[in-house]
């Protein structure tokens, strides 16, 4: 199969159980992503398809050519961070670390989310234009699990970048 | 993870052909499906993939009513203009359920056809009588505070986790399918559900290979519109209890009511015998009383969820209040 990973074009013989995360960890050398929970309730594993996020550890990875994948590797480099890596580090927004791209991943489809008016549950219902409060980031980024609980620094780095873009 | 013949469909059709093999799973989303497989709790021998189908679309439909293409992700159907001006309910149900990632795959079919999270269901280790029918029930004298106290039998207690599909049994979708005989068959939501009974392992009245291909709503329902979920954390779990409601008041009296309820049943569920005891009632304490005694009647609570009966019938009746709670105050 031929699949989309950061802009480049991959050609790849995998088993079709193999999921998008162990397509992309363990045949394409792509390690950014974690493996955590590997059932789609920790986050570690997120990345974009087509601009969406998802949970890589729950698709099949034969499921995907044709498809844009944007994993962390593709967002920023050490030399040229991404606005979102840059915020992370300024606050402190990780302890171990583990769980980083797949926040980070997550925060920028998240972000997208939010520029098209998606809603969230605590939105105030009929409003198109959603206030990023700490209570909305909260509860968009809830499928993004920090066993070392860096949650206020987190929602501080992402708060800093929605603010700068808005 | 047993290994399947993988097939894509790129029609309705020839999906319901590739089908036809015995053991297979239509693959959409595939966020419980691939969960369950890594577990070989389910154990498709082919799997047939219809994310290429032209069923991604919503539709206004002449009746004022909306038709929903089976493949129209959770989180597009919760912000589509339509679904938070008319069924504002149903766009509370959606993301009210599992994490943005999660939404962004699973689909409106899928979600229906989700399985109960009965943690004796995803233990390979216990007995479980829908994993593995005939071997018995871990969850009657376990944990089981997420389970079902409505709906249950001797053989299963295991709720259903929805909450779109509480919220579209309050709203009375039609579920239209296509048959693996390649004909068109709606069903009332609450037909497509079975109980457990003596099959706990057989969930609905689809039969083997037959396609989700839309969700239609009727009309919206008179009234004011609202899903409540009660669960254990703010965000990101279960419900415990979940009410979605949809009330009409004029002149000091309840005209029409529309209520279901997840977290308790072993199905989505909703009783005619709680609207009616609201119908014609003066909004208050006493006919909210009534409505979830109504509810309640039939309900048991198997140890670690005895707490569902009085906290399903607080939710219920703080949300007939707040159904009925007259405006600017």
């Amino acid at each position: 199969m031929r699949i989309r990973i950061n802009g480049d074009t991959h050609e790849v013989d995998v088993d079709v159980r193999t999921s998008l995360l162990d397509l992309l960890r363990e045949h394409l050398g792509l390690t950014g992503s974690k493996k955590g929970c590997d059932h789609g309730q920790c986050g570690a594993c997120t990345v974009l398809i087509n601009g969406r996020r998802i949970n890589s550890c729950l698709t099949l990875a034969v499921m995907h050519d044709d498809d844009e994948i944007v994993t962390i590797e593709g967002l920023g480099s050490p030399a040229a961070l991404h606005p979102l890596q840059a915020a992370f580090v300024r606050h402190d927004g990780f302890q171990c670390g583990y769980c980083t791209p797949g926040q980070i991943c997550s925060a920028v489809g998240m972000l997208d989310e939010v520029a098209k008016g998606w809603p969230s549950l605590v939105s105030e219902p009929g409003t198109d234009a959603v206030a990023l409060t700490d209570e909305e980031i909260r509860e968009r980024m809830s499928g993004n699990l920090c066993r070392c609980s860096a949650y206020p620094n987190i929602v501080d780095a992402i708060r800093d970048v929605a603010g700068a873009g808005a | 993870m047993k290994t399947f013949d993988y097939r894509r469909a790129d029609s309705p059709a020839a999906a319901v052909g590739a089908a036809a093999a015995a053991r297979t799973r239509y693959i959409a989303g595939g966020t419980n499906l691939l969960d369950l497989m890594k577990l070989q709790i389910e154990t498709p021998e082919r799997l047939v993939d219809i994310n290429r189908l032209d069923l991604h679309d919503v539709e206004d439909v002449a009746d004022g009513g909306l038709r929903i293409g089976a493949l129209v992700p959770n989180s597009d159907l919760a912000a589509h203009p339509a679904v938070r001006e008319r069924y504002p309910l149903l766009s509370s149900a959606l993301l009210a359920g599992a994490s943005g990632q999660l939404r962004n795959k699973a689909t409106t079919g899928g979600n229906l056809l989700q399985r109960t999270r009965c943690y004796y269901f995803y233990d390979t280790a216990t007995r479980c009588n829908k994993r593995d029918p005939g071997s018995g029930c871990s969850a009657r004298e376990g944990v089981n505070r997420i389970l079902a106290v409505l709906g249950t039998s001797d053989q299963c207690i295991a709720s259903h986790p929805s909450d779109m599909a509480v919220a579209m049994r309050a709203l009375e979708a039609t579920i239209v399918t296509l048959t693996p005989a390649g004909a068109t068959r709606r069903l009332a939501i609450g037909e497509l559900y079975r109980l457990p009974g003596d099959t706990p392992h057989i969930e609905t009245v689809l039969e083997p290979g037959e396609l989700i291909t839309h969700v239609e709503l009727p009309p919206p329902p008179p009234g004011r519109q609202l899903y409540r979920k009660v669960r254990d954390r703010a965000s990101y779990a279960f419900a415990l209890v979940s009410v979605a409601g949809a009330v009409a008041v004029e002149a000091g009296e309840i005209r029409a009511a529309r209520l279901a309820f997840g977290g308790i049943g072993t199905m989505p569920w909703r009783d005619p015998a709680v609207e009616a005891a609201l119908i014609g009632q003066a909004p208050g304490r006493p006919a909210f009383e009534a409505a979830a005694d109504a509810l309640l009647r039939d309900a048991r609570g198997h140890g670690s969820n005895d707490f569902k009966l009085p906290l399903a019938r607080r939710t219920l009746v703080a949300c007939l209040a707040e159904l009925t709670r007259e405006t600017g105050r």
